[in-house]
């Protein structure tokens, strides 16, 4: 079957992004003393990349999982939350 | 006290299985029950691999399967241990599984917990959707009520279910839930792909509504811990594969390569052929069993379904685990309201429920599984291998006696690992799973 690349794969789930991102870097300093760097392997659909020294979050993909939550627990330097009530992944079949 | 919220008699967090399950036998007996769920409906966020069980679901909703939507009835199961090339195949299909009331059915949660939800309505519970859970609010150390992200939005009950799912963070809220380290928990990446019907039944043996699974091991999560699955829908195929965090963080694998992998493998690649990705799915798995099984209830609260942990890997079950605690914790809380007493000890009854079911003793069952495989990786990889390359060896007609080539796979599988050290994985194996 045809390969999708990941974006190409997020454009065919249902999401209602909210305005501000529900995913916040505490310290962004922190991040770059990170040998491992592990939310940007660790997420399915890429919510972390290390861009121009710091993490950016592209939080309108994001599907809820906690993956990033549990592998970043140790450092404790991601505030992790659920989007408000109403936003986020809207899944059709789950 | 004259500006508080709202009052319940029970508030459960998570319209999902486990809260679903409670709030229905709860409203059932005339409770006043809400439900506060975060998505759009109940079922918008859930995510499984995709089987129910008739039985655990009839439990609490009788004939499910007559009104229910569900897409097909599982006659088949079937086991691969891949390696890179290769696939050692188990199935097993019985007659008795195609007819009513059939034992197993795929169904996609976000429209199965949809007709739960609905059920639960009918039955007198208040549903209350794209609502956050904050925190519970607590009194003189009790849980009396919940703060949700809306205005105003505090609300009041003598119990507070925590059915918030694997990420529970109300259970950790209220402490009776640590941390889950990354060697306790799975990650699960799926995809929906569509196909014709016909053409499902085809590549699987099915006829009008049956329908097969495929559990795949071994080279199917990379030689991680972990597994992957194919089960059949109505018009599409369910395709996924979880690993555990800490090994897919120490390998550096992103979760969306380690499922193209497997649909790119030799045996799996042709089942999808045609097919096109409708949805992209990732959910975690709670995989720590018995060791991370959380403090299950306090004053004011209950922790039911995936937030306790409550998972069989082993047997893939997971919803069913999820349905039963629920029912138990309603039974806990209507003896409670007998008593009138919504105490850490009152509601300890269902502690005691817990352990007097298969809930628990499946737990028990099973509580060295995780960390045994975790600390063998030869299940994923040599031993795949000298299962693979020996069937090989054996079904490979070229003029060389059968006993030769049976001392050939005796001894280049010596050289890989000692008798002894294999009778030992293999007897430490059973005795983890026995």
């Amino acid at each position: 079957m045809k390969k999708l690349t990941l974006e190409q794969k997020l454009y065919l789930n249902g999401f209602r992004p909210d305005a501000e991102s529900h995913l916040k870097i505490r310290d962004p300093a922190k991040c770059r003393d990170c040998e491992l760097k592990q939310c940007t392997t660790i997420c399915p659909v890429n919510t972390y990349r290390w861009e121009n020294d710091q993490i950016t979050i592209f939080f309108e993909g994001c599907v809820e999982c906690g993956a990033c939550r549990i592998a970043c627990a140790e450092c404790g330097n991601l505030e992790w939350q659920y989007p408000r009530g109403g936003f986020g992944v809207n899944y059709r079949n789950g | 006290m004259a500006d508080r919220g709202e009052k319940f008699d029970v508030i459960v967090v998570g319209a999902g299985p486990a809260g679903l399950s409670a709030a229905y036998v709860l409203a059932q007996s005339g409770v006043n029950v809400a439900v506060i769920e975060r998505g759009d409906f109940p079922g918008s966020k859930n995510v499984m691999g995709g089987v129910i069980y008739t039985q655990p679901t009839a439990e609490i909703f009788p004939e499910f399967w007559k009104e229910a939507p569900l897409e097909r009835h599982l006659v088949e199961t079937q086991a691969w241990v891949l390696t890179e090339r290769a696939a050692f195949k188990a199935a097993h299909r019985h007659e008795a599984f195609d007819q009513e009331p059939y034992n197993a059915f795929t169904v996609f949660r976000s429209r199965f917990d949809k007709w739960m939800a609905a059920k639960v309505r009918e039955a007198g519970a208040l549903i209350i959707p794209e609502t956050v859970v904050e925190s519970a609010i607590m009194e003189d150390g009790k849980v009396v009520g919940v703060r949700t992200g809306r205005p105003d939005g505090d609300l009041y009950a003598d119990v507070v279910i925590a059915a918030d799912g694997v990420n529970s963070l109300l259970a950790q809220n209220v402490g009776l839930r640590e941390e889950v380290p990354p060697d306790e928990v799975a990650l699960a990446v799926k995809e929906v792909i569509a196909l014709p019907r016909e053409t499902i039944n085809d590549r699987f043996q099915l006829t009008g509504d049956q329908g097969a699974t495929i559990e795949l091991y071994c080279d199917a999560s990379w030689g991680m811990v972990g597994t992957a699955w194919i089960y059949t829908n109505r018009d599409s195929l369910s395709i996924g594969v979880g690993a555990m965090i800490s090994q897919l963080v120490e390998r550096g694998v992103q979760p969306n390569d380690l499922l193209e992998h497997l649909k790119s493998h030799p045996m799996v690649a042709p089942l999808l052929e045609g097919g096109e990705t409708r949805e992209y799915l990732a959910h975690l798995i709670p995989e720590g069993g018995l060791r991370a099984m959380p403090k299950l209830s306090t004053d004011g609260m209950l922790v039911v379904g995936d937030a306790a942990m409550f998972i069989n890997s082993m047997h893939r079950e997971g919803s069913n685990l999820a349905l039963a605690s629920g029912k138990l914790a309603a039974q806990a809380i209507l003896r409670a309201r007998k008593q009138n007493d919504f105490s850490a000890r009152s509601l300890s009854h269902y502690d005691r429920l817990i352990r007097d079911s298969y809930i628990y003793k499946d737990l028990y069952k099973y509580r060295n599984m995780a960390r045994f495989f975790e600390t063998h990786p030869e299940f994923f990889g040599l031993y795949p291998d000298l299962l693979n390359e020996a069937a090989r060896e054996m079904l490979t007609v070229d003029g060389v006696p059968k006993r030769r080539k049976q001392r050939s796979i005796f001894w280049s599988a010596l050289k890989k690992r000692s008798p002894w050290r294999m009778a030992i994985d293999f007897f430490k194996a059973w005795r983890s799973i026995a």
